[in-house]
């Protein structure tokens, strides 16, 4: 047996003359949350159909829980959960039909796998009679999530499930992907919020098809080798404007409320940043060092 | 076979909780049956025939009354003379000349058969083409009784002429191209449709996905649609016997048969169409235009075939409706059996065939 | 912030039967600011931004935009708004220069003044070489800048945005917020509506709605501190439990 879920080996899918997929290769470790992340346009929905054997790959090969995508799809399909990035459910089916459709699809109860999906459809079991369509973002998703895992399925796919949903839900969602993990599910998720990559073990950061790093969160962060500062004054855009043209300047990104700065100089030291900005009339100047998150090191290496 | 089941439980759900669908399907048939019978059958109404019998026995007399107790016509000339049809239509009363021939009795028994002669005003085709099938329906009726009397296979044959518009000889009736037309639509659109919209709503993506054969999709889709029109035609049919008193002289087991033959074509045309449609719009408008209106124009429903440009023609031999129809008036007017209308039934089957096939061969197991 | 608000909202209340969408909503906005409407989906954001830009009626409220009255001047306040969002803004079979012109011609603006202002913006963009591209062609990236852009070329006083940078890339990101902060900086009020919570973080002030009504506003800073969070995400999840 290998240790590895789903191999990807040198993928890639183009349609016309756009190419989505760029030469990708990849292992996912049996039991691994793990996360495709990247904007739109990266390849992450075409990859997860590729491996969902919703579509053939142009060159290259994969298989999933040792199952060749192209010739073995009809072993694949019955052992793996998909969720779209749309809400694919039927919108007219109440709660209950809905869930009990998928399972007898795969030919099993929802009684034979409540244990699965109970932490889950709990949430929802109260408005079971209601329709599908009736129900609020969070809980459609979470009705997507129990029909994906109705007949516990070894690897998970989903895509983007957090788009569009408020961020209780949000929340809640990660929570339970993280619970699934105790029944050795392979689960491989898609999001274009970078900060849902500290959930993941390991993640593909992908741009334009191709994959800038895989890693884990933490050793993505550690892979940043400039010295980074949070810098806040009273008046951002003028901020903006001078840290661009302060001479030392490497990088200057506006993060929410505060500006990310790095300098050629890569030292710790702020004070000659400091006397700049305060010739340059800002107030309240607050310069801070900190940790890069995931969206900082996705940055650098589009850079590069 | 349960996971089969299951497919079709949630069709049905889709189609009965669908007001717009079950308006479809069951208002929009019953609309037009009654809506065209009425706009026709007003027009048949007490019409003013002549008679000229020939042979003035007792059969051409049970057989006069026959019709003029029918309720549709209204003897109002007796003809002696050739000249005289000439002159009685010319009147502009009559609309209708029956002419029995000589001996017509001793005929029918002699030779087993005998003629009578329909000749119809038809400057209104239309109205022509239905008074005519009227009566043919009438004295086939009573043919049927007789022959039930006697125990003897005898036939009268009745031969009818578009006076002032000769070239119209096929006779047809609203019923048959209303019956093509609606299983037409509420099959291959209907199916055509629920196919589309689970690809627009994402839903087709998670069932390709499922361990669900191709076939069983297809099935599930199909079964639940092949019920209803089954359903619908049998309301049709119903509609038009006891409402409009639409005859049906041959065999209904034969009819229905040839129905839903005629509605597995349409629904596997349905789900050619949706192989090729990637949203419920696309669907509608394929089956508007590759099959509603051909079926409408072309398959000698409104517009006789043999009227139309030589390449109408051809394009309508294409056309399956355009057989179902040729089939129903076979059975329903003139009462002929599987014999009569063998190479149209084959015609039916072959096309069935090939579009299951090419539908089958079509459906993607992936998305392209 | 001081100065007579640009948007002005007392009691606006929205019902449709028994359903309020709005529940008394009060609220200034100010010259130049840019203020976040934040609120999960369904929390009645969309209402309210169509009764802004004059497309619907409160039921009750008195609400000014730019000075002039949502009942009786909705006219007079479609020539000083702006729209654009993430879903659609941009015609994609036209090219970059006839959407600009056509956006330009419905606000009343002369042809030779379009001509030379879109030179001036497709330079500042680095974007002349696009000029006669079909907007399908263009990244997403560069449709959003340019659908931006489109929005502020009749120099309104307020442009709403809805969602603008769902989904772009970390740095088109930033170089869309980077225009942003300029169009406020030259005094046009930006009101943003979204659900994302890293979008409000940007803003310089932002309300939070829930079913209907409005449950906090402040700046970011101020409401991470009030709800001892570190980002706006836990600051939304502390306020809808």
């Amino acid at each position: 047996m290998s240790e590895y879920s789903v191999i990807i080996s040198n993928i890639s899918k183009s349609y016309g003359d756009v190419s989505a997929v760029k030469n990708i290769s990849v292992n996912i470790k049996k039991g691994e949350l793990f996360g495709l992340i990247g904007p739109d346009g990266g390849g992450k929905t075409t990859l997860i159909r590729i491996l969902t054997t919703l579509l053939k790959t142009d060159t290259g090969n994969a298989t999933v829980e040792g199952f060749d995508i192209l010739k073995e799809y009809k072993k694949i399909r019955q052992i793996i959960g998909y969720m779209p990035g749309r809400f694919s459910l039927y919108q007219d089916l109440t709660v209950e039909e809905n869930l009990s459709f998928f399972a007898s699809v795969f030919g099993t109860t929802i009684e034979k796998n409540y244990a699965l999906i109970k932490d889950i459809y709990s949430h929802i079991e109260p408005f079971k009679k209601r329709k599908a369509g009736d129900l609020s973002g969070g809980m459609k998703q979470k009705l997507a999530l129990s029909c994906a895992l109705i007949h516990k399925p070894k690897v998970l796919f989903l895509d983007e499930p957090t788009t569009g949903v408020d961020a209780v839900s949000r929340k809640e969602f990660w929570e339970m992907l993280k619970n699934l993990q105790q029944y050795q599910i392979t689960i491989i998720v898609s999001t274009p919020y970078m900060d849902e990559a500290g959930l993941c073990d390991r993640v593909a950061l992908m741009q334009q098809g191709k994959i800038l790093s895989i890693d884990s969160p933490l050793n993505i962060s550690k892979q940043f080798n400039k010295t980074l500062f949070s810098v806040k004054t009273e008046n951002k855009f003028k901020l903006l404007t001078d840290l661009r043209n302060y001479e030392n300047m490497n990088s200057v990104n506006a993060f929410g409320q505060y500006i990310h700065y790095t300098d050629l100089s890569n030292s710790n030291e702020t004070n000659k940043l400091e006397e700049y900005l305060k010739v340059k009339n800002h107030t309240v100047i607050k310069i801070k060092k900190i940790n890069p998150t995931i969206e900082d090191c996705f940055i650098e290496l589009m850079k590069q | 076979m349960k996971s089969f089941l299951s497919f079709v439980k949630k069709e049905f759900y889709h189609i009965f909780r669908d007001k717009k669908t079950m308006l479809i399907l069951f208002g929009i048939p019953i609309a037009q049956v009654l809506l065209f019978g009425f706009v026709i059958t007003s027009e048949i109404k007490n019409v003013k025939i002549a008679v000229w019998d020939k042979s003035n026995d007792y059969i051409t007399q049970e057989i006069t009354n026959k019709i003029t107790s029918s309720g549709f016509f209204e003897l109002n000339t007796i003809i002696n003379h050739q000249s005289e049809i000439e002159k009685t239509f010319k009147k502009g009363k009559v609309r209708e000349v029956i002419i029995f021939e000589h001996d017509f009795a001793k005929k029918l028994h002699k030779e087993k058969k005998a003629n009578i002669q329909l000749i119809a005003d038809a400057s209104d085709a239309n109205s022509a083409n239905m008074i005519a099938n009227y009566t043919k329906g009438i004295i086939s009726n009573y043919m049927i009784k007789h022959n039930e009397k006697i125990k003897l296979p005898l036939q009268i044959i009745t031969k009818e002429r578009m006076l002032y518009n000769e070239s119209l000889k096929d006779v047809y009736m609203f019923v048959p191209g209303i019956m093509a037309m609606i299983l037409m639509l509420v099959s291959a659109m209907m199916t055509s449709i629920s196919v589309a919209r689970e690809k627009e709503m994402g839903t087709m993506e998670v069932i390709l996905v499922s361990p669900l054969k191709p076939i069983q999709i297809l099935l599930g889709k199909v079964t639940p649609y092949l019920a209803l029109s089954i359903i619908n035609a049998v309301i049709i049919i119903a509609l038009g016997y006891f409402v409009f008193q639409m005859p049906i002289i041959g065999s209904l087991s034969l009819l229905m048969s040839e129905t839903i033959l005629f509605i597995l074509l349409a629904l596997s045309l349905g789900i050619l169409i949706s192989t090729a449609a990637a949203n419920q719009q696309v669907a509608m408008f394929i089956s508007m235009f590759a099959l509603l209106l051909p079926t409408i124009l072309l398959s000698g429903f409104i517009f006789p075939i043999e009227n139309m440009p030589l390449i109408l023609q051809w394009i309508s031999a294409i056309m399956p409706p355009k057989y179902y129809i040729i089939i129903l008036k076979n059975i329903m007017l003139k009462g002929t059996g599987l014999l009569f209308v063998w190479k149209e039934t084959l015609i039916l089957i072959v096309m069935t065939f090939f579009f299951i096939l090419l539908s089958a061969k079509k459906f993607k197991i992936r998305l392209e | 912030m001081n100065g007579t608000p640009i948007i002005s909202a007392k009691n606006l209340t929205k019902k449709f039967g028994n359903f309020v969408a709005n529940d008394n909503l009060n609220f200034d906005v100010y010259e130049g600011e840019i203020f976040g409407f934040i609120g999960a989906n369904g929390a009645g954001k969309t209402t309210a931004v169509r009764i802004l830009c004059g497309l619907s009626f409160p039921t009750s409220g008195a609400i000014k935009i730019a000075g002039f009255d949502v009942y009786k001047q909705t006219e007079k306040i479609k020539k000083q708004i702006g729209y654009m969002s993430q879903k659609f803004s941009l015609y994609d079979d036209l090219t970059v220069y006839e959407n600009i012109r056509f956006y330009a011609k419905i606000y009343g603006m002369k042809t030779k003044e379009i001509k030379t202002k879109t030179e001036d913006l497709l330079n500042e963009l680095n974007f002349a070489h696009a000029r006669d591209k079909k907007i399908r062609d263009i990244p997403l990236g560069w449709k959003q800048k340019l659908a931006f852009s489109t929005a502020i070329f009749h120099n309104p006083k307020i442009v709403f945005l809805d969602e603008p940078t769902g989904g772009v890339d970390p740095i088109t990101r930033r170089q869309f917020w980077d225009l942003i902060y300029k169009a406020s900086d030259k005094g046009i009020t930006i009101f943003v509506t979204t659900h994302y919570m890293d979008e409000a973080e940007y803003c310089d002030r932002v309300s939070i709605m829930d079913q209907g009504k409005i449950v906090a506003l402040d700046t970011p800073v101020n409401l991470m501190k009030e709800y001892h969070s570190r980002n706006m995400d836990d600051v939304f999840i502390k306020i809808a439990r």
